[in-house]
């Protein structure tokens, strides 16, 4: 197990830094992120020449790559291109954002995932059945972002109508939140719909999941044995079903929720939160491959982990997988 | 099941009887009385035991052979969600090829008179008008065609690349594999949504081919896998062995041999493929690293009603259902191809 884990971290490292190469590449290779600069009133050469020779634009890639990796490791990833602004605390800032958003919505998203595959597949075929499977169609076609909007719609018609805001539709935080308890409150109160919106994009999928597996463990072999043994029907689907039937949703969980760390792109753009996804966003649009650099590789890294974590848990909870 | 073999239907003491009476001769040698296409007229009187056969005949009812391909077909529009939702996508594929006669507008065309008009019936505004007072129905038709195109574009190239990679990789084995199969983990590695993104932003966007392209390159990695998944077990058959043994190049056993046996997973995932391909590239548009005016895209139609407030709620709505219409019929598609194709269901009924 341990040289499994090693050999998969050391296998990581190498894609990790094959990716960045590509990617450093193919982000300074294209376009110049000082275009609009030089076009800018009010900027002078001088200052442009300033940030060309701070950053080393003017050497060959593979020069520009090796200064990068030199800030990655001595200077935290360095800083943006424009402004000069440290990277790090940035990026730390919007993670810690993204990570309130994303656990709140993944806890949600398991638990009623799990709570409706099992009852889905224990009455299969049922009214309730049917409904949640339609359900889960019509989630697997729906635009997260589009999801977001109508909700935005809705809470704009309702203040329209009745002059009542139900909940805010940007932001993280009102202007005036105050702070300790006040300040937690007024954060959950702004988290609630891109909370809902990001549940359910992840809900469909999970039920789906979760009915799968329960059904294939339902109407498993050993599963009748412990029927036809006398087990009360209760501790079977709780204790020989159930438990089997939650390990492919926990390795599901894992890797997702290593891709959630890269911050809910859209959830995050349409109600304006201060997260990764926001983050990555404003940088692709002011072209700095620097800001992008630092994200990707941070991104890819929680991949990378959340999927050898996803891998791990797999071998624990299935005694029948081995690696070696 | 009576569909399929009427002689379950016949007492077996009286098989036999039936059998020399009728004087047909099953050709597989099958319990199943073969019985031909239109009832033999042999102008004699059908002896007691045949009543029942004679029955069949008289229904209407000719069991005959069925290739896997009628199978499936016969299978998938018994899927009755499967059906409609074909006959859905077609009717929205007629209206965004023939776009510049169905839509009753043109895509920028502007009618002064019903500036924000909300969906009404009048100057057929059916899904209202903008601040511009262009006509949202039109607009919505005309992104249609373009979305629906990229869509197509990108399950094609996709399934193309990732066929031609995955056969290639299975086919071969060893190091083409192993090479392929880790540039395939490395794709995966990185964030869709971002890899996508940073291409757009980086490659310049705007133009539908170009964003169509853009997807192919991510979206054909987990065809790879499930075609090198089968290509793997495939070339360990005795007719693979067979085929190299009588001297077929390598590319004739893949193309003639082994890929036919693929194209069950192929279609499904190709269908599948269409959907996502049109939610990514809505989500791409509505980000502003899509596709971009003067070309018409249903995301990029959502973002300009999003901007122009939520009071104009029918802006953001209409276009966002015409993607899930689309995406859920192209989704129960693929649901019936899936049940339909499975070479392990030969069951008709049911």
């Amino acid at each position: 197990m341990l040289t499994y884990i090693i050999r998969r971290l050391l296998y990581s490292c190498v894609v990790l830094v094959l990716a960045s190469f590509l990617v450093f590449f193919f982000v300074t290779a294209s376009g110049d992120p000082l275009a609009s600069l030089a076009t800018a009133p009010n900027v002078s050469d001088q200052s442009i020449q300033n940030i060309v020779d701070r950053k080393h634009l003017d050497d060959s890639i593979f020069k520009r790559y090796g200064y990068w990796v030199q800030d990655v490791v001595t200077n935290q990833f360095g800083t943006t291109l424009l402004g000069d602004r440290p990277i790090l605390p940035d990026l730390w800032r919007v993670m810690k954002n993204t990570l309130q958003l994303v656990i709140a919505a993944e806890l949600l998203a398991i638990l009623l995932a799990v709570f409706i595959g099992v009852y889905s597949a224990l009455r299969q075929y049922s009214g309730f059945d049917y409904s949640m499977t339609s359900f889960s169609f019509l989630g697997l076609a729906t635009p997260v972002f589009w999801l977001a909007l109508m909700l935005q719609v809705g809470v704009v018609q309702i203040y329209e109508a009745t002059g009542h805001r139900v909940f805010p539709v940007a932001n993280l935080s009102s202007v005036d939140a105050g702070s300790g308890l006040s300040f937690a409150l007024d954060r959950a109160h702004h988290l609630v719909l891109p909370v809902l919106v990001l549940m359910v994009a992840n809900l469909a999928t999970y039920t789906r999941y979760m009915r799968a597996a329960m059904l294939e463990v339902v109407n498993s072999d050993y599963v009748r044995t412990a029927r036809a043994k006398g087990v009360a029907e209760r501790r079977v689907t709780m204790k020989h079903a159930f438990r089997n039937a939650l390990i492919p949703l926990v390795t599901l969980v894992a890797i997702n929720f290593g891709a959630l760390l890269g911050g809910a792109v859209v959830t995050e753009t349409v109600f304006s939160l201060d997260g990764m996804g926001l983050y990555f966003v404003n940088a692709l649009f002011s072209n700095d491959p620097y800001p992008v650099m630092a994200w990707l590789m941070i991104t890819a890294t929680m991949i990378i982990l959340f999927n050898l974590v996803a891998d791990i848990a797999y071998g624990l909870l299935d005694p029948r997988v081995r690696y070696d | 099941m009576t569909e399929r073999q009427p002689s379950a239907e016949i007492p077996p003491q009286d098989r036999e009887e039936v059998r020399l009476d009728s004087g047909i001769v099953t050709p597989h040698g099958s319990p199943a009385v073969a019985v031909p296409e239109q009832p033999l007229d042999t102008g004699l009187e059908l002896p007691a035991a045949t009543e029942q056969l004679a029955l069949a005949y008289g229904a209407g009812i000719t069991p005959k052979a069925r290739s896997q391909w009628s199978y499936a077909r016969i299978r998938f529009f018994r899927h009755r969600l499967a059906v409609i939702s074909l006959f859905v996508l077609l009717a929205i594929g007629f209206v965004a090829l023939f776009a510049s006669r169905v839509a009753p507008y043109g895509f920028d065309e502007l009618d002064l008179e019903n500036i924000t008009a909300s969906p009404t019936t009048k100057d057929q505004h059916y899904f209202g008008t903008d601040l511009l007072g262009r006509d949202y129905l039109s607009r919505v038709i005309f992104g249609l065609r373009t979305s629906l195109w990229v869509a197509l574009f990108v399950a094609l190239l996709s399934t193309a690349i990732g066929t031609t990679i995955g056969a290639i990789a299975g086919y071969f084995g060893g190091v083409v594999d192993n090479l392929l199969m880790r540039f395939t983990d490395l794709i995966l590695t990185l964030p869709t949504l971002a890899v996508l993104l940073t291409a757009s932003a980086f490659f310049g966007s705007g133009d539908p081919l170009r964003v169509g392209v853009i997807l192919a390159l991510i979206f054909w990695t987990p065809l790879a896998r499930i075609v090198r998944g089968v290509f793997l077990s495939l070339r360990e058959k005795e007719y693979v062995e067979a085929a190299k043994a009588s001297g077929a190049s390598d590319i004739r056993i893949i193309a003639r041999h082994m890929l036919p046996n693929t194209l069950g997973p192929l279609i499904v995932n190709a269908t599948l493929l269409v959907a996502g391909a049109i939610l990514v590239e809505a989500a791409l548009s509505f980000l502003g690293f899509g596709i971009q005016p003067p070309n018409p895209a249903l995301g990029k139609l959502i973002a300009d009603g999003q901007g122009e407030g939520f009071n104009l709620w029918w802006l953001v709505t209409f276009p966002g259902l015409t993607i899930v219409v689309i995406a859920l019929s192209i989704n129960f598609i693929g649901d019936g191809l899936r049940d339909a194709l499975d070479p392990t269901q030969r069951r008709v009924s049911g």
